[in-house]
C-alpha cells in the first residue's frame, strides 16, 4: 500500500481535476422534523456542495451501479422481424467522491455475484470498472454495526481512501489512476507523526460503535430457528413495502418487464430492482405464490443475507450500514431481528 | 384510411372502444386526451366509436367500454347495465369507477337526505348512495387512480391489442417512492398512506412532497394495523388517518373496521 499526506486545501484541487467526469458525492438533501440533516448521494458540480462530514445517506450509492430501473435492450420491430440494440454505457467514466468503508465493502460483495460469477452482469461490470472511487473514513453512528460484519475497513474495491487528520488528509493509494491524480497535487510522504495521528483517529472511531450483531455460528442458528415465533412477530409488523431493499447497498434482486411501444414499432426490456419482502416476489407462472405470508418473506431476506450468502461466499450479504433499520417505518432492524432469533423467540 | 395494424408481421384487430362517464369530474377522460405527444398513436391503435369528451358521433357497437365515474342515480345504474350488455370488456376507469371515488364521501353521512338538502336545497334532485361500478355490473378490469395515469392506460391498451396479460403492481407506493430517492414524508413529520396503497402512480404525491391519500386503493396484503400503530406513534390522530382512508373509497372495508374498533374501544 502506498501512503501520502496532503494539506486540506489541496482537496478542492483534486476535486477539480476529477470533475472533468461526472462526480457523485454526498450532499445534504434536507432536514428532518427534528432538524437533523438528511444526506444522499447526488451528482455534484461544485466542491462547496460536498458534505464530507456526512453521517450516512438515506439511500446507498448502489443505484449508480444498479439503477432502480435500467434499460437492458430496445428493439425496433417491423413486418420482417426485429432488431435488438444494447447499450452498456461502457465508456462513461464517473467519480464517486467520499464513500465510507461499509459501502465500498458492499460493492465488493456485489462484485462476487455480479462480476465474478458464472453469469456476470455486463451492465453492472461496466459501471463498476468505470467508477473512480475515493473512500472516506467515517464517524460511526449509533446504528452502525459494520464492525460486527467485518466491513468497517475496506481493503480493496476503491482507488484511494482518505482519513481526515485535522489539518491534512492521510491517503491510501490503491490504483495507478489514483497515483496519477495524486501526482498533480502537492503531497508528501507520511512521517511518524502522521502514522500516530492516523492510528489515533481510527482508535477514536472504534470507540464509537454501539450497535452489535452476534454473527458467530449464525448460519447454523438460523437453521435451528427456522420455526422460531420471532419470525411471525416481525412479519406481523412488516408492511411488505420494500423500502429496506431499496435503501440497502447490497440487495440486488430484480424483475424484468417487456413493453411494446404505443405505435407498435418498437419494444423495450427493462430491469427493475425488486424486493423479497414484496407480496409478488415468489409468484410463479400460473399464479402460485410460494411466500404469501410476510413473515416468510422477511425470514428469507435474512436467510439470504446471513445464511445462504455466507455459505456461498463465507461472508454475509450485509455490511451493517444500518440504513434498512433506520428507513423501516415498522422499526425492524437487523440487530434486533438477529438477537431475537438467537434467543429462540 | 388507416392501414392494417400488425406487430412482427402478425395482423391485429383494432378494438372498437367507447368512453362513458357517470358521476365524475371527467378528469380521467381528460388525462387520456391531454397527452398530445402520444394521442395520435393511441388513437391509431383503437377505433373510438364513442367519446363525448372528444367527438360528437356515437355508436353502440363496441368491444371495450371505458366507464368513468361512480353510480349515484338509478338511471346511471340502468345506463351502466346497457353498456355492460354491449361491451365485451368493461373497464372501470379511475377511482370513482373502481371504488366510488371522492363522490362516495357523502356515504359517510348517515342521513343522505340531509346531505341532499345541504347541497341542493329544495331543488328537486334524484340521488342515492354512491356505488362503484362493480356493485352494479361485472367489471373486467380496473384502472386505478384519481386521476388515472395516461401512461398506464396507454400500456394497458397496447397490451389489450397485443393480447398480452394485464397486471397491476401488487406492492405499495413506498417501493416507487424509494426508487425515486425521495425523503420519506414521515421523516418530515407528515403522514402518508404510501405503505398500504397500491403502487402504479410512480409515487406521484410523495414525489411532490405530499403524503399519499390512497387514491389507488389498498395494495395486496396491506398491513393497516401496523400503519395505524406507526401513525399513532408519530402523533397522527386516528381521525386524521380515517380521513385519508375514506377519501377515495378504496379502503372502505378497512375504514369501517377501524371505525367500529374505535367505537368498541370507547365503550366502557
Ligand atoms: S422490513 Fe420494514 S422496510 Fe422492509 S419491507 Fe418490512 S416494513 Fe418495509
Ligand atoms: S441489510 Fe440493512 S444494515 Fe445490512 S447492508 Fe443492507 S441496509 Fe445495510
Ligand atoms: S456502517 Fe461502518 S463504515 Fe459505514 S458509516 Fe457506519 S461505521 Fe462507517
Ligand atoms: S413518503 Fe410515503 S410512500 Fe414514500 S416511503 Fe414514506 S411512507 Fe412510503
Ligand atoms: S401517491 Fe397515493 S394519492 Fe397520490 S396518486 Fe399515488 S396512490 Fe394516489
Amino acid at each position: 500500500m502506498l501512503f501520502k499526506v496532503f494539506a486540506k486545501d489541496e482537496l478542492p484541487k483534486l476535486f477539480d481535476l476529477l470533475a472533468a467526469n461526472p462526480v457523485i458525492a454526498p450532499v445534504q438533501k434536507g432536514v428532518d422534523q427534528h432538524g437533523v440533516p438528511l444526506f444522499d448521494f447526488d451528482v455534484v458540480h461544485d466542491f462547496a456542495d460536498l458534505r464530507l462530514d456526512y453521517t450516512s445517506t438515506i439511500h446507498s450509492a448502489k443505484r449508480y451501479f444498479l439503477p432502480y430501473a435500467e434499460t437492458l435492450a430496445t428493439f425496433t420491430v417491423d413486418k420482417g422481424g426485429w432488431e435488438k440494440q444494447v447499450d452498456l454505457n461502457i465508456d462513461r467514466r464517473q467519480v464517486l467522491f467520499g464513500l465510507h468503508a461499509c459501502d465500498i465493502n458492499a460493492l465488493n460483495k456485489l462484485d462476487k455475484v455480479l462480476v465474478q460469477s458464472a453469469y456476470p452482469n455486463p451492465f453492472y461490470a461496466a459501471k463498476r470498472r468505470n467508477m473512480f472511487i475515493i473512500g472516506l473514513q467515517c464517524t460511526p453512528r449509533p446504528q452502525c454495526f459494520c464492525r460486527s460484519m467485518g466491513t468497517d475497513f475496506a481493503l480493496h474495491g476503491f482507488d484511494m481512501f482518505l482519513t481526515d487528520l485535522g489539518d491534512s488528509y492521510f491517503a491510501e493509494i490503491l490504483s495507478a489512476a489514483a497515483f496519477q491524480f495524486m501526482a498533480r497535487i502537492v503531497t508528501r510522504e507520511p512521517g511518524h507523526d502522521d502514522h500516530e495521528r492516523y492510528k489515533a483517529v481510527v482508535a477514536e472511531k472504534n470507540g464509537r460503535f454501539q450497535a452489535k450483531v452476534d454473527s458467530s455460528d449464525l448460519t447454523k442458528i438460523l437453521d435451528m430457528e427456522f420455526e422460531s415465533p420471532a419470525w411471525k412477530a416481525w412479519g406481523d409488523k412488516c408492511l411488505s413495502c420494500g423500502t429496506c431493499a431499496n435503501v440497502c447497498p447490497t440487495c440486488y434482486c430484480y424483475g424484468v418487464e417487456e413493453n411494446v411501444d404505443l405505435d407498435l414499432t418498437g419494444a423495450v426490456k427493462t430491469r427493475r430492482l425488486h424486493s423479497c419482502n414484496l407480496i409478488d416476489f415468489a409468484v410463479v407462472a400460473g399464479g402460485h405464490n410460494f411466500r404469501p405470508h410476510s413473515h416468510a418473506r422477511l425470514k428469507y431476506r435474512y436467510y439470504h443475507k446471513h445464511r445462504g450468502f455466507v455459505e456461498a461466499f463465507e461472508e454475509a450479504l450485509c455490511v451493517g450500514c444500518g440504513r434498512c433499520g433506520e428507513a423501516c417505518l415498522a422499526g425492524i432492524t437487523v440487530p434486533a431481528v438477529i438477537a431475537s432469533v438467537r434467543e429462540g423467540g | 384510411m388507416r392501414g392494417q395494424l400488425s406487430y412482427l408481421g402478425v395482423e391485429l384487430a383494432r378494438p372498437r372502444v367507447a368512453f362513458f362517464e357517470l358521476t365524475s369530474c371527467e378528469g380521467c377522460q381528460l388525462q387520456i386526451l391531454n397527452n398530445e405527444a402520444s394521442l395520435l398513436d393511441f388513437l391509431s391503435l383503437v377505433e373510438v366509436v364513442n367519446f363525448r369528451e372528444a367527438m360528437t358521433e356515437r355508436h353502440d357497437d363496441y368491444d371495450v367500454a371505458f366507464v368513468e365515474g361512480s353510480v349515484s342515480r338509478a338511471d346511471e345504474a340502468d345506463r351502466l347495465r346497457a353498456i355492460r350488455a354491449n361491451a365485451k370488456i368493461l373497464v372501470a376507469l379511475g377511482s370513482c369507477a373502481c371504488f366510488g371515488g371522492v363522490n362516495q364521501l357523502k356515504n359517510r353521512f348517515r342521513d343522505l337526505d340531509w346531505v341532499k338538502r345541504e347541497v341542493y336545497g329544495d331543488f328537486p334532485i334524484i340521488t342515492q348512495e354512491v356505488l362503484p361500478l362493480s356493485a352494479v355490473v361485472d367489471v373486467d378490469l380496473c384502472i386505478y387512480g384519481c386521476p388515472i395515469r395516461k401512461e398506464e392506460v396507454e400500456k394497458i391498451v397496447t397490451n389489450l391489442v397485443l393480447g398480452k396479460a394485464i397486471s397491476h403492481p401488487r406492492y405499495p407506493v413506498c417501493m416507487e417512492c424509494q426508487a425515486s430517492q425521495n425523503i420519506c414524508l414521515f421523516d418530515l413529520g407528515e403522514p402518508c398512506l404510501g405503505p398500504v396503497t397500491r403502487a402504479g402512480c410512480n409515487a406521484w404525491c410523495p414525489s411532490n412532497r405530499r403524503g399519499c391519500w390512497g387514491c389507488r386503493g389498498p395494495a395486496d396484503d396491506a398491513n393497516l394495523a401496523q400503519l395505524e400503530k406507526i401513525m399513532a406513534e408519530r402523533g397522527v390522530s386516528a381521525e386524521a388517518m380515517l380521513d385519508r382512508l375514506e377519501c377515495f373509497g378504496g379502503f372502505a372495508t378497512q375504514a369501517d373496521l377501524l371505525r367500529s374498533a374505535a367505537a368498541d374501544g370507547r365503550k366502557p
